[in-house]
Parts: C-alpha cells; structure tokens; sequence
C-alpha cells in the first residue's frame, strides 16, 4: 500500500526540468507509475509524442535509468524485444539468472489506441513480464491537438472541428482497457493521476505481477482541453468522480470496481461538472445543444452500468 | 580442428543452420514466403533444445524489427529474417537499426514486391533499403549464403552495424543444393560472444537510446558518423571473409570475375543469376570470345573502387540489375556502377539490362543475347539504353 512518506523515499526515475508544459499529466501519470517499481531497477522506453520529445532531448535525458525510444507505434515491440533479450541473455548464463530488472513501456493514446494497438496487443499475447503503460489525454497532443480513437464523443480537437456543420468529433471512444482485458492477461487496470495512492498502487500490481501488465491513466492536457494548469489534478479527480474514467482493476479475470469511497457512497457526480471546465467541451453548454450534454451524460450512464455488470457478473 | 560436412539441403536450411550456430540470444521470427522455412527450422532447434535462443513470435514484421532494436540495445545477440512485403513493412525499422548502430542480423530471401503480387524471386525488396545504412550481402547460391550469414555476426559486432545477407527467393531460398556446414565448435570459436559497447541492462552505466536529436547539428553529425562506419566497414568484410575462408577454403571478395583478366565484353549481376551468367561465359569463351562475368558479394558499402578496377579493361559492359528503379535512368545496380566508373574515371559503354522480375526465367539463351549486344556496342554500335531481358 502506498503512503506518501515512503513515496517520497522512492528514486526520482524521471528528473524535473524536463521541458513538458506546467500541468501535464504524462509526468505525473510517469512518475507516479514508476513509483509502483520500488527500487528495482527498471528499463523504460516510450512513443514518439510529447513525453519523448520533452524528456530525451539529445545529449540530455531526464530518465533516471536505462532508456529507449524507436518509433511512434512500436514502444510495446520495442520494450518486448528488450524483455527477451534480458532472458535470452539469463538463458545463455551473461548475465546473473537471479538479477531483477522491470520493463515498462509508455505511450499517449495515439501511439496506443490507434497506431501502436498491433504492437501492443501482439506484446500483450506473447505474454512478456513487462507493463504497457497508456497516459490517455484523449488526443494527439504532440502534433498540435488531433482526434484520436480516444477522444471523446463531441470533443473540439483540431480534425474534430466544431462549426456550423459539425459538433467535434462525431464518434465515441474506444473502450480500449477492456480490450486488452480481453486479452486474459494477468493485470489490467484504470485510473487517474488524481488519485495517487490508487495509481500507485495498481502500477506497484502491475510491476509485481509475473507476465504482461497494462494500465491506462487518466492525463489531462491543459493545452488540448483548454484547461489551467492548476487544474490538471482537479479534473484528473472529477474524470473519475463523474464516471467519465472509471477506476477499475481485472486482476486474473476479476473485474473491480476501485472507486473512491465518496463516489461509492454517494454516487457518481454529473459529467457536466467534468465537461465544463474545458475549452473543447465549450460548445456542449450552448444554447440548443442540450442534446450534446445529455448524450455525453447517457454514454457515462450506459458505460458505467456495463462496468458495475461486468464486476457483478463473477 | 575445422571439419567440414557435405550436406544436400535447401538454401534456407543452410541458413537454418548458420542461425542455430551463430546462436543469437534473442530471435524474432514472422512468416513470409519464401523465408518462413528459415524461421520453421529455427523454431525446431528451439523446441528440441539445439539451441538456447529466446524466440519470439511477434505479430509483424515491424515489431520483427521493432523488437530486434529493443534486443540489440539490450546487449543481446539479436536476429531476424524477412523477405518482399515484410522487408517493406519494416522500413520504418531499418533507418532506425543502423541509426542507432545496433549489430543486427537479417537473412533476407529475395522477392519481388507487389503490385501485382508475386511471390517469386528479385531484387525489389532489397533495393527499396539499399539506403537505409545497413550493410547488405547478396550470394549467389546455398554455401555463400550460409557463409555469409556466418560472416555476418561478426560484420555487424565489429562494425556496430545491421548486416542482411541476402539470397534469392526459390531459386536459392527452396532449391536443394550441395554444400559444405562447419562444425558447431569451430563456429562458435569464430562467432565468439557479443561484447556491446553500450548496453540498456548495465547497471552501472544506464543508457538513453534514441533520443530527440535536434539541438544543434547532432543529427547531421550521428548520420556523417554512419557514413563513415559503413565506408570504413568494407576491409573489415573483406577480413572476416578470409578469416573465415581460411577455414572453409572457401575465398571471398567484394567483387568476384570470371574470365575478367582478358576480358573486352563483361556482364555485372547479382545474386543466383551469376550461374547462368557464367555457363554462358564459359561457352563463349571456349568459342574464343574475350568474355568476362562479375558478380558483387557486398553490395553496401558499395565496393566501387574494386569494381571500376576490374571493369576497366572492357569496351562495353552490361549491367542486369533484378529490380527497377522506376524514373531513374537505369536500374540500382546499374546506377551504383556507373557512379563507380566515373569516380575512377573508366570511360567505358555500358547498356543497362532489367531481368527476371517476378521470377521471369532468365535462360542461357537470354544472356547469350547480352554477350551479343555487347559485341555490336564494342564495335561502334548505339547503346539503344534501358532494355527489359526476355519478354
């Protein structure tokens, strides 16, 4: 279990003075994962996007450890590769049979909804003793704020454009942790950089299990939701509260629910409260398109209610 | 003690058996005609413990490559083999291998790309990442490929390089030939261990591989120290290629002739149509015709200053390149040796030939038309350019 006085004992895996913007999710969502590893040692490596460029600007690295970055789709094949390379190099007796080391893999949701899905969903079934590690901020940020298969329904992004003839984007998200739940792989979970101690400890989970782990995290972008900096953690929190970003685990095949204790008490708070903050949901609150705000409020509903079943359903 | 076997087996069993010897820590196999057998095989080593290598079956050929770079960076002893569509769907990969100076290994079973698809043998594949700083090998049967596969390992290590020993598809690939394997202790001894300079498990010494290259120049000078390590590669190959030849009694050179030393007509190839180029050669020469026949083993580094040395004795030469560089004034190999001849200032004609796309048959009748062309090109005749051989 996490506490924030042993968290803060923990090895600083990745250094401040990276060049992320004020406010940004990928870091923390890193940061708090890694925390997940204790103090092993541990090889990381990431997708082209925002979190590569900022953090591996050459001679510089503010990876506290070993670390790669090949290309846009591929960090789950790349890590995998690295991860076999560790047994095969165990199997021929080069290195210790009894060493210890953590393969994690990072990528925004465009590297991993869309154009890494193969790559992941391939390193997933091969079964590697490594985490993928999804920082979900709905869009490609890096490239300047484009709709990914992740951003949600009616969102403004820059090819999800909001106008006279359109509403943003016209789809809805995909639903991608219960896909690689599908995959029966031995950890699976959801959660948010807003909550900490749940983030923490699913990744401690994830990095402890034998065989593939995957956790999608919940990473505002101030500069692609049109939101203050100061207010990455608050929303991170109420993605969650509303039911927009679930928390949930699977762990061998069992579904639970992880919310906090208030929502489980109290109940989920309306999406509205999560929507409005944000510039690209700005248009939801206009006048005439009451119809946007309810539909974004059935979709929780509904995406919800399938979640409680399929946590009920064992 | 070298001991040598003679076996009859396929060109990919050949390489099979390289693979098992060179034991890479880490191997990532994809099917693809017609290189699966190549992995097949591979795959029943592992299950019948010949070999200790980690194999993965990965769900692509990009994450073929993709995974490879992962292994490489890791330390390991890494390998792969692809062919046409999966060499084209890892060419992303390919750039980045040789960027990051990773000693991969990748037998490549030469086949056409589509459209229309084919699954038979040339040269497109392997010229669509002629320029990727890989360095590549083409042989021209069973044997030089299983050496240079062999050979590779040691190519790619000492010069932190990606190696792809490439052998045609089928005709090399499938067709059961005779040859000579080494036995396992002597290529052990030769192959020795991978000792990475840099590697992502050294504790003491974390590394960041592959980062965001653009302050200043650092890009341009990663990319000039590319440049230099493949040029500076080709007397390393030729090293390994005697070391090796040593034991095997097999030679090896960049550039290999036939006939060349009073040779005025001359035919460039590479890959198996060499055979047929040389029965042909031989024919003529018995008839008295000053006839000669050139094949290159390392095509990249391209091994320009040998090959103008060779050639420079010749009235007219023909060059068949397997594969076309469409717009181009002639195919790659063509291209790559006229640039060759003008650096050495050999003022020589030279008619550029495109043949056996697809698996087109490339017959005895076929080069002996070559030969004759050449003779109406030495005697004044026009060079009527780009000619497609045999349909």
């Amino acid at each position: 279990m996490a506490n924030i006085k042993e968290c803060t004992k923990l090895p600083q895996r990745l250094s401040g003075g990276h060049r992320l913007c004020g406010g940004c999710g990928a870091s923390i969502a890193v940061r708090q994962v890694l925390m997940g590893a204790g103090d092993s040692e541990v090889v990381a490596g990431c997708a082209t996007g925002c979190l590569e460029v900022s953090t591996t600007i050459y001679p510089y690295s503010s990876w506290n450890g070993s670390f790669i970055h090949n290309a846009f789709e591929n960090s789950a094949a790349t890590i995998s590769g690295a991860e076999a390379a560790f047994k095969g190099l165990q199997a021929a007796g080069r290195i210790p049979a009894d060493k210890d080391v953590k393969f994690v893999a990072f990528g925004g949701d465009g590297g991993t909804y869309d154009i890494g899905f193969q790559s992941l969903s391939g390193a997933m079934e091969r079964g590697h003793d490594m985490v993928y590690v999804c920082y979900d901020n709905g869009a490609y940020m890096n490239t300047g704020i484009q709709r990914s298969s992740a951003t949600p329904q009616n969102a403004w992004a820059t090819t999800s454009e909001v106008g006279s003839a359109k509403d943003g984007k016209i789809q809805h998200r995909k639903d991608l942790t219960s896909i690689i739940a599908d995959h029966h792989i031995p950890y699976v979970a959801q959660a948010s950089v807003g909550y900490w101690r749940d983030l923490v400890n699913k990744a401690e989970k994830a990095f402890n299990t034998p065989g593939p782990a995957f956790l999608n995290i919940m990473a505002p972008c101030p500069r692609g939701w049109r939101t203050k900096s100061s207010d990455t953690a608050e929303l991170a929190r109420l993605a969650v509260d509303t039911g927009f970003w679930p928390s949930f685990e699977v762990e061998d095949g069992k579904w639970t629910m992880t919310m906090p204790a208030k929502i489980k008490k109290d109940g989920l708070r309306p999406v509205e409260d999560f929507l409005k903050p944000q510039g690209r949901f700005k248009h939801l609150f206009k006048p005439g398109n009451e119809a946007l705000l309810e539909n974004a409020q059935k979709s929780v509903d509904e995406f919800y209610d399938y979640l409680v079943k399929r946590c009920e359903c064992q | 003690m070298a001991t040598q076997t003679t076996v009859s087996e396929t060109g990919n069993a050949f390489v099979a058996t390289a693979y098992r010897q060179v034991a890479p820590e880490a191997l990532f196999a994809y099917p693809i005609t017609p290189q699966t057998t190549i992995v097949e095989e591979f795959a029943r080593y592992v299950a019948n413990g010949k070999v200790k290598t980690e194999f993965v079956t990965v769900e692509s050929e990009h994450s073929a490559m993709s995974a490879c770079i992962g292994s490489a960076a890791a330390g390991a002893r890494t390998m792969t083999a692809t062919s046409s569509q999966g060499l084209a769907l890892m060419w992303e990969e390919l750039p980045i291998a040789a960027g990051l100076r990773l000693p991969i290994v990748m037998a490549n079973a030469n086949r056409a790309i589509g459209a229309p698809i084919n699954i038979h043998c040339d040269h497109s594949d392997v010229m669509g990442a002629r320029d990727s700083g890989w360095i590549i090998m083409f042989a021209e049967n069973a044997q030089e490929a299983y050496d240079h596969t062999i050979m590779a390992i040691r190519i790619a290590e000492e010069n932190s390089l990606p190696v792809m020993p490439a052998l045609d598809g089928f005709i090399t690939t499938h067709s059961i030939s005779r040859g000579e394997t080494m036995d396992d202790k002597t290529v052990t001894k030769f192959v020795g261990v991978r000792k990475p300079q840099h590697s992502m498990l050294d504790s003491k010494n974390p590394i960041m591989v592959g980062g965001f290259s653009t302050l200043g120049n650092t890009y341009m000078n990663i990319k000039k120290a590319l440049r230099e390590a493949i040029d500076a590669s080709l007397p390393s190959i030729k090293n390994i290629g005697d070391e090796w030849g040593k034991l095997t009694g097999r030679s090896f050179d960049h550039v290999e002739g036939y006939g060349m030393e009073d040779a005025e007509e001359a035919i460039l190839v590479l890959g198996s149509a060499a055979g047929n180029v040389r029965a042909v050669t031989r024919k003529l020469r018995a008839e008295g015709r000053k006839v000669g026949m050139v094949k290159l083993r390392t095509y990249r580094p391209f091994p320009a200053a040998e090959l103008a040395d060779m050639l420079k004795g010749c009235k007219a030469i023909a060059v068949l390149d397997r594969s076309d560089s469409y717009g181009a004034p002639a195919g790659p190999l063509a291209l790559d040796t006229m640039a060759a001849l003008y650096k050495a200032g050999v003022d020589v004609a030279l008619r550029p030939y495109i043949f056996g796309l697809g698996g087109a048959d490339v017959k005895l009748v076929h080069i002996e038309r070559v030969y004759n062309d050449l003779a109406d090109l030495s005697d004044g005749g026009l060079n009527p350019g780009l000619t497609y051989l045999g349909i």
